[in-house]
C-alpha cells in the first residue's frame, strides 16, 4: 500500500523545568502508524494523549527523541531544516487556534502571498493573483474584501477558512488538521469540514485530522487510531471502530457522546476518575486505575498492541491468547 | 404544576461599547420551576452568558440591564441594593462557570476559600470545617483535596470544587455556564451524571446554558433555543425532540453529527448577525431557507404551538 506518512516506534520527551528541578514529560510513546495516499486518519484523544505532538512530529516540526520518520519513502527523521524547507510545500498543518495561525499585524493577504515568495520565487503580481484566487477557493468572497483584512477583524469561521487556504496555497499533497473545527460553533464547522473535505479530493491530499470528537471522525475518516496517555490504544477501520470498539478506553469515549451514544446500542462503559499526568502515568496498562474490567495483571504488565484481525490491533489484556 | 422558584420578565441588556450599542439579550421572559432543569442553548453571540449573568446581576461594564425583571420568590433581584445582592449570590442563587480558574484563587488552599466562603454568609467558625467535608464529599472528592492548591487539581476536580461551592448554601437557583466545556468527554459526563445528581438530592432547579443541544436534550426537562438575544424556542425537552418547530432549531439539530449514517451534517449558510447593527424583521431571516417578505420586515412574537412550546417564527402563525 502506497503511504504518505510512517511513523515507526515513535518517542517525544520534553523537559520541563519547574523551580530548576528538572522534569521529563514523555509526550509520546512508541507509537507507529501510517497514513495511506488518499486516506483520511483519524486521530482521536483526550488533551494530554499526545495526539497533537504526534501530527507535529509527522510533519517534522518536531523532531522525536526515538523511533523514525517517514515521508512516502524518504527518512526525514534527521532532515536538517535547510532540506526540510522543500518538503514543507508539500506537508501543511492546520493548527486548531486559528488567530494564533496567522500573525495578527498582518493581513490576510499578506499572511497568503508571503509562502509563495518564499517557495515559489513568484513575482510580487502573480503572487497576490494567486492568493485572491486561494481566498476565493475557500469561500471568502469578494477576496479584495477579505485580502486587505487583519485576523482580528473575521469572525473565527472565516478566520479558519484564510488558514486553510494559507496551508493550501503551496498546494501540499499531506495535511495535518489539528481539532481544526473545535473552536468553532456548530452551525459553522460542518462547513469548514466539507471544505476540507473537497479541496482534499480537488488536490488528492492525505489527511491526517486530530480531534478529540470521535463522532465526528465516523462520520469522514477511514481508518482510527485512539489514543490515551501517549500510547496508541487501539486502530482500525472506522466501521469497526465505532460499531464494534473492542478497548474500554474507546468504548467509554463512544458511551460519553450525549444524545447520540444511544443510536449505536452498544455497551456502555464508564470510567472513574481522569486521564492523569503524562508524567507519571500509571504503571502496567495506563487506563488500569480507571478501568472498570481491569484485572491483576492490568496493574503490573504493559499489554502488548495486540493484532486482532487484518487491519485492527488493541493494546488490552482482555484480547489476548497466549 | 409545580411552582416557579424563578420568573424573567422581559429582560433586555444591552452593552455600550466604543463600535456601537450591542443588543445581547432581548425581550427574554420564563419561568423556571422548582426542580427543573432548564437549558439555554445558543451559539456564541446568542447572549446565552450574558442572560446567565443578568440574572444575579452581574453583567460586566459596559453592559446594562435597560429593562425587565427577574423575580426570585417575589422579589425583584435587579432592585437590589448590592449588599443585598452579595448577600443572595450563593445562597439562594449561584453560579458555576465554564472555567473553574475564574472562580477559585490559585493562592490559597481550597479548604481556606470555601470556608471564607461560608463565614462571608454568616456560618459558624467551628461548624464550617464539616461542611466543607460534606460538600467535598458529595461531589466525589477526597477529603486530602481540602489543603490542595487549585493548580495541583485537575480540570474535572476543579470543576468539582466549585459546584460544591455553588451547592453548600442549598440555593433555589444553580446557574451553570457552559460547566463542562472546558473539560474532556468522558470527564463531561461525569460532571453531568454529578449535576443531575444534585438535582436529585437538593431539589435545585438548574440553569444550564450550554452550545450543546445534544446535551441540553439529553440532560434538561426544558430546553430554550437562543439566537443572537432572542428566544427562538422554548419546550419541554420530549416536546421539542418530536415536535421540533423554529428553522434554526432544525439547523442546529441537523449540524449534530448522527454517527451511524455517515453522512456528514448539515451546515447552516451564513455567519451570525452583528448585533450592533442586527437585520430587521426576524434576526434569523438572512440565514433562514424558509424567509419570505415578512420575515425580513416583521419580528415575530412568541406564539403557544402546543401545551407549553413556544416558537418566535411567522411560519407558525
Amino acid at each position: 500500500m502506497d503511504v504518505v506518512s510512517k511513523l515507526v516506534d515513535v518517542t517525544m520527551d520534553f523537559e520541563t523545568r519547574i523551580f530548576g528541578r528538572k522534569r521529563r514529560v514523555r509526550a509520546v510513546d512508541r507509537v507507529s502508524l501510517e497514513v495511506r495516499r488518499g486516506e483520511i486518519y483519524g486521530l482521536v484523544g483526550e488533551s494530554g494523549s499526545g495526539k497533537s505532538t504526534i501530527g507535529r512530529i509527522s510533519i517534522r516540526l518536531y523532531k522525536p527523541t526515538k523511533g523514525r520518520v517517514f515521508y512516502g519513502k524518504l527518512d526525514i527523521t534527521e532532515l536538517p531544516e535547510s532540506k526540510l524547507r522543500y518538503l514543507r510545500r508539500e506537508m501543511q498543518l492546520i493548527p486548531q487556534d486559528p488567530y494564533g495561525a496567522i500573525n495578527p499585524i498582518q493581513t490576510i493577504g499578506e499572511a497568503l502571498v508571503e509562502p509563495l515568495l518564499i517557495h515559489y520565487k513568484l513575482s510580487k503580481d502573480e503572487a497576490v493573483e494567486q492568493a485572491h484566487r486561494a481566498l476565493e477557493e475557500v469561500g471568502l468572497h469578494p477576496s479584495t474584501e477579505f485580502f486587505t483584512r487583519r485576523p482580528r477583524e473575521l469572525s473565527g469561521g472565516q478566520l479558519q477558512r484564510a488558514v486553510i487556504a494559507r496551508a493550501m496555497i503551496l498546494k501540499p499533497k499531506y495535511i495535518v488538521a489539528d481539532e481544526p473545527t473545535s473552536n468553532l460553533d456548530a452551525s459553522i464547522r460542518t462547513s469548514i469540514i466539507k471544505l476540507l473535505l473537497d479541496l482534499r479530493e480537488k488536490y488528492e491530499q492525505s489527511l491526517l485530522f486530530i480531534t478529540h470528537d470521535i463522532a465526528l471522525l465516523s462520520l469522514i475518516a477511514n481508518r482510527i487510531g485512539v489514543l490515551y496517555l501517549a500510547q496508541l490504544f487501539e486502530e482500525g477501520p472506522t466501521e469497526k471502530i465505532v460499531k464494534n470498539p473492542l478497548h474500554p478506553y474507546t468504548k467509554a469515549l463512544l458511551s460519553a457522546i450525549p444524545l447520540l451514544s444511544d443510536e449505536l446500542g452498544l455497551e456502555k462503559v464508564y470510567l472513574k476518575g481522569e486521564i492523569g499526568d503524562p508524567s507519571n502515568p500509571p504503571r502496567g496498562c495506563r487506563l488500569h486505575p480507571r478501568c472498570p474490567y481491569a484485572m491483576d495483571k492490568c496493574k503490573t504488565e504493559e499489554p502488548p498492541l495486540i493484532m486482532v484481525n487484518e487491519g485492527r490491533s488493541v493494546k488490552c489484556w482482555l484480547y489476548y491468547n497466549s | 404544576m409545580r411552582v416557579s422558584v424563578l420568573e424573567v420578565k422581559d429582560l433586555w441588556v444591552k452593552y455600550y461599547t466604543f463600535s456601537g450599542i450591542v443588543s445581547a439579550v432581548s425581550g427574554v421572559s420564563f419561568n423556571l420551576r422548582k426542580g427543573e432543569m432548564l437549558a439555554v442553548v445558543g451559539e456564541s453571540g446568542s447572549g446565552k452568558s450574558t442572560l446567565g449573568l443578568a440574572l444575579l446581576n452581574m453583567v460586566p461594564k459596559p453592559g446594562k440591564i435597560v429593562k425587565g425583571e427577574v423575580l426570585l420568590g417575589g422579589v425583584n433581584v435587579l432592585k437590589l441594593t448590592p449588599e443585598e445582592i452579595r448577600k443572595i449570590r450563593g445562597s439562594r442563587l449561584s453560579m458555576v462557570f465554564q472555567d473553574p480558574f475564574t472562580t477559585l484563587d490559585p493562592l490559597r488552599k481550597i479548604v481556606d476559600q470555601f470556608e471564607e466562603f461560608l463565614l462571608e454568609h454568616g456560618f459558624d467558625k467551628s461548624k464550617s470545617r464539616s461542611i466543607v467535608k460534606e460538600y467535598l464529599e458529595a461531589v466525589g472528592l477526597p477529603e486530602r483535596i481540602m489543603y490542595s492548591y487549585p493548580h495541583q487539581l485537575s480540570g474535572g476536580q476543579k470543576q468539582r470544587v466549585s459546584i460544591a461551592m455553588a451547592i453548600a448554601l442549598n440555593p433555589e437557583v444553580i446557574i451553570a455556564d457552559e460547566p463542562t466545556t472546558a473539560l474532556d468527554v468522558v470527564v463531561q459526563k461525569q460532571i453531568m451524571d454529578l449535576i443531575d445528581y444534585i438535582k436529585g438530592k437538593y431539589g435545585s432547579s438548574i440553569i444550564l446554558i450550554t452550545h450543546d443541544l445534544a446535551l441540553a436534550l439529553e440532560r434538561a426537562d426544558t430546553v430554550m433555543v437562543m439566537y443572537g438575544g432572542y428566544i427562538m424556542e422554548y419546550a419541554d425537552k420530549k416536546e421539542l425532540l418530536n415536535n421540533m418547530k423554529h428553522p434554526y432549531t432544525k439547523a442546529l439539530f441537523e449540524a449534530l453529527p448522527r454517527i451511524t449514517t455517515r453522512i456528514l451534517p448539515k451546515s447552516l449558510p451564513g455567519y451570525p448577525p452583528d448585533l450592533r447593527s442586527p437585520p430587521q424583521g426576524c434576526i434569523f431571516h438572512p440565514r433562514c431557507e424558509y424567509a419570505t417578505e415578512e420575515c425580513r420586515l416583521k419580528r415575530p412574537v412568541m406564539i403557544e404551538v402546543g401545551k407549553g412550546h413556544f416558537v418566535a417564527c411567522h411560519l407558525y402563525r
